[in-house]
């Protein structure tokens, strides 16, 4: 099948300065410094409550930080729409209308993205998904990794520039895993940037070319060495 | 992408869900009747009556309703956390409140329309001859009632005892929608019938003034 679109060029960078978040009395993150450069694969492990959902979901300017500064591609508090556009998010929620079809799903996004060929693109997405057969069923009757691989396909139709994955393996099998594992390892060749929060070993840490570890709102590790970074995947948990 | 069209599509989607659950609707119009049928059987009201009461009864059982009904509007966008999928979108926050907003008014004014000729026959009363007056009343207090709950249903969202808290803190503010609504509707049924345009300006103004602070302050509803 011809690609709908280009391919994507590259990634946005990631500036992370002083972030904190407090929650009441709570700080779950203390001042977070973190730069993450264009096309990076990037591993943020933690247990649970290190603040690792907390940072993306101010990644995807969800939340507003308590303190410091975000900026997407340079650009700061007001991130423009065109750059808001091209980031997309897939977390253990699969941010999909459980009483809409797949490509009802689908269809609905592209066109609040404001995407051409909506139609082309929907089918594309689908069929890259391995879904194009279950186009018109509705997406609650879908197995939870079905589900999984439209929210990707859902996020990926917009042609992500920064692509934030929130432990997207939850609930995934060995297969599910490893295909999610392989359409990141696609998406970070074509040069997206890719943050993903991870509480387990899995399958799609394989392609990952850095890991942070956050501990108590904090940066505790950051390696883009082969050796240390395989270390610091290890302990980040048991295999998911 | 211009508001218009944002809100459209939202609300679009809104009631393709909607009209496949059919959950809000059948359960609003099934609340509303029975209220207005244990209301005509607990009072037994005569025809006079009826005509100065059930206007205020029937404004009462729409806003226990739209309490109700309102709920959901945004506890649904949970389940899937697919508000965070709206928030992302490169939309205003407005239209996503907007095209909610619009969608309850549409569910709302089409159980009233249901019921309007329920009511007229529990209550004897005669809504041809003024059934254009009373679709303006009824529209504007539906706008009221939308706007409001939906903001409302937005800021409790996240609370915990939200079923509470949404009528705790939504019925106190629709009491001027209330009054105004039932007086206008009392006169329509009145022995010389007549719009008191009184209260339709202020109608037209509650509506403005809390469309006007959603647009203002509507992206902070969403905030986490």
């Amino acid at each position: 099948m011809t690609p709908v679109h280009p391919q994507p060029s590259a990634g946005f960078s990631v500036q992370f300065e002083k972030i904190e978040k407090r929650f009441g009395m709570r700080l779950a993150l203390r001042g977070v410094t973190l730069e993450i450069g264009p096309g990076e694969f990037v591993a943020l492990v933690g247990a649970n409550g290190s603040g690792k959902t907390t940072l993306l979901r101010i990644a995807a300017l969800l939340m507003r930080p308590s303190g410091g500064k975000i900026k997407i591609s340079g650009e700061g508090a007001d991130i423009l729409p065109a750059i808001r556009a091209r980031c997309g998010m897939v977390s253990h929620a699969t941010l999909l209308y459980d009483e809409l079809t797949a490509q009802e799903n689908l269809r609905f996004f592209a066109r609040l993205y404001d995407l051409k060929q909506v139609e082309e693109v929907c089918a594309a997405a689908l069929e890259r998904a391995g879904l194009a057969n279950r186009a018109r069923d509705l997406v609650r009757t879908f197995s939870r990794g079905m589900r999984q691989r439209l929210s990707l396909a859902r996020a990926m139709m917009t042609e992500p520039r920064l692509l934030l994955l929130d432990e997207p393996a939850t609930g995934l099998d060995p297969e599910g895993q490893a295909w999610l594992g392989r359409e990141a390892a696609r998406l970070h060749k074509e040069g997206c940037t890719i943050l993903m929060s991870t509480h387990g070993r899995n399958e799609v840490q394989s392609a990952v070319t850095r890991a942070v570890r956050l501990e108590a709102g904090l940066v505790a590790a950051d390696s883009r060495d082969g050796t240390e970074m395989r270390e610091i995947l290890a302990r980040s948990g048991p295999e998911a | 992408m211009s508001l218009a069209r944002a809100t459209g599509l939202i609300l679009a989607k809104e009631l393709r869900i909607e009209l496949r659950s059919r959950a809000l609707l059948s359960t609003t119009f099934v609340f509303v009747l029975l209220v207005l049928v244990l209301f005509s059987f607990t009072f037994d009201p005569t025809a006079t009556e009826a005509r100065r009461f059930g206007p205020g009864l029937l404004w009462l059982a729409l806003l226990f309703a739209g309490s109700l009904m309102l709920q959901p509007t945004f506890v649904r966008e949970q389940a899937n956390d697919t508000l965070s999928a709206l928030r992302m979108a490169p939309i205003e926050p407005f239209a996503v409140l907007l095209g909610k907003l619009a969608a309850n008014a549409v569910y709302l004014f089409l159980v009233e329309l249901i019921l309007l000729p329920i009511f007229a026959g529990l209550y004897n009363l005669s809504i041809l001859p003024v059934l254009g007056r009373l679709l303006l009343v009824m529209f504007l207090g539906t706008v009221g009632l939308a706007t409001t709950g939906t903001v409302f249903s937005a800021v409790t969202a996240q609370a915990r005892l939200r079923e509470l808290l949404l009528p705790v803190l939504l019925l106190p503010i629709l009491a001027p929608v209330l009054i105004g609504s039932s007086e206008a509707t009392v006169g329509l049924f009145s022995d010389q019938p007549y719009l008191d345009t009184t209260w339709v300006v202020f109608l037209t103004a509650f509506d403005v003034v809390f469309l006007t602070a959603a647009w203002l302050f509507g992206e902070y509803l969403f905030e986490e």
